[in-house]
């Protein structure tokens, strides 16, 4: 019967809908939960210290490495590019700016969501299916303010400073191909680079688009560790879910905090 | 991992990371030209401002003394006025003259002061008298083949 397979099929796109929908008001609910228990994770300071170092400190060599050869393939590349029109000089403000807006928090953001985001939600979810956080609970230890509240908070100090760094890493990988390889001007390099990337709003900019992926991805995280099936495919799958989910969070907040913050680039 | 371990690590990453965000804003950025020091306006009139951006700077034989501020179109006079905020430290005197320059062929647009012989000092919100439009770059191109065309026509004559 036709009229049955319709039905079925407004049935599964309405329970999806309701899914999703209900998941995204869980998620906003779970996100005031951890607001609400968040001066828990500052009262505790070694909590939240223990977090920036399992996702911060440990995230460093795969973010500064990263960062060294984005700069050093942006060097090359631009270098390329740029001398074909005579303005090899201008490669600093190039590559300066691509990292300093772009590149340094989506690059570091993207890295940090594979590294830290999946560390978050597989230890949160292993502490589930073990039956640690209900062992908290009946010990009346919140979980959201022992467990949860430390690792987002960790999440979103690392971010802007690993962004930094990356890009720092990355301005510093293309001065190595570009002056001490190719015999670009230093002058003309920092020049240029300094004359074309104002503090507000290039880097501010840089850093306001850092911390946000650092509360999606931290969010996604926890969220995700905190309502996995407590089984082991189901910690897999929710691991699997924070870097998908992270990852085009961070492409689409890019995208829409570039429109609000270079429309037009006055 | 013991405490002082990790309060060490952290403490580490913060200040590189710390570090990284004050050389991003003064290596990378130029962070100097923020810092707010002491200014006064100085405004001019221009009948035609080409490519001048707002924060374009305002140079001074080549040392950039300021920014420009605000550009605005005056509709009794017809002009474009400019107002830009020069540092406290450089004065300019009266028949200053203000011109719009563009650095290289491409490059960016800037107002250039000459300052001139007079003893009086423009002072807070004074009117830059004196000032020199933006060459357009396809009115001179036109202005060329105009002329290129008149001394041919001319010499043309002249053969007959």
């Amino acid at each position: 019967m036709p009229a049955d397979a319709l039905t079925f099929v407004i049935r599964r796109i309405g329970r999806a809908t309701q899914e999703s929908v209900g998941r995204l008001g869980f998620a906003t609910r779970f996100f005031a939960l951890v607001l609400y228990h968040s001066p828990a994770a500052f009262m505790r300071l070694q909590l939240t210290f223990r977090e920036i170092y399992f996702s911060g400190v440990l995230s460093l060599v795969i973010i500064l490495v990263s960062g060294l050869f984005v700069g050093m393939v942006l060097g090359l590349q631009g270098y390329d590019a740029l001398n074909k029109y005579g303005a090899g000089d201008s490669l600093g403000i190039f590559v300066g700016l691509s990292l300093v807006r772009e590149l340094g928090p989506v690059v570091a953001g993207l890295l940090f969501a594979s590294r830290a985001g999946s560390a978050v939600t597989a230890e949160i979810g292993l502490m589930k299916t073990t039956e640690q956080i209900a062992a908290m609970e009946m010990m009346a230890v919140d979980p959201l303010a022992r467990i949860v509240a430390p690792r987002f908070w960790g999440g979103i100090i690392s971010m802007p400073l690993l962004a930094a760094l990356f890009s720092v890493l990355g301005v510093f990988g293309a001065y190595i191909v570009s002056v001490r390889l190719i015999g670009l001007d230093t002058g003309a390099f920092w020049g240029n680079m300094r004359a074309g990337i104002e503090f507000w709003p290039d880097v501010t900019n840089g850093i306001i688009k850092s911390i946000v992926f650092g509360i999606a991805v931290s969010l996604i995280a926890v969220f995700e560790g905190y309502v996995a099936t407590p089984t082991a495919e189901g910690v897999s799958t929710a691991t699997t879910r924070t870097v998908v989910e992270s990852s085009l969070a961070i492409l689409a907040l890019d995208f829409l905090l570039t429109v609000f913050m270079f429309r037009g680039g006055a | 991992m013991d405490r002082a371990t990790i309060d060490f690590w952290v403490g580490l990453f913060v200040v590189i990371g710390i570090g990284a965000v004050v050389f991003l804003a003064l290596r990378v950025g130029n962070l100097t030209s923020l810092q707010r020091t002491p200014s006064y306006r100085l405004e001019a009139a221009f009948d035609n401002i080409g490519g001048l951006k707002l924060r374009a700077p305002v140079k001074a034989a080549g040392v950039v003394v300021g920014r420009v501020d605000r550009v605005r179109f005056d509709t009794k006079t017809y002009r474009a006025v400019v107002t830009m905020s020069v540092d406290q430290g450089y004065q300019f005197s009266k028949d200053t003259i203000a011109s719009i320059l563009t650095s290289g062929l491409l490059g960016e647009v800037y107002i250039g002061l000459d300052a001139g012989g007079d003893t009086q000092m423009l002072a807070d919100g004074g009117m830059v008298t004196k000032t020199q439009s933006a060459v357009v770059l396809e009115k001179l191109i036109g202005q060329f083949l105009f002329d290129k065309a008149a001394t041919l026509g001319e010499a043309k004559n002249e053969n007959r």
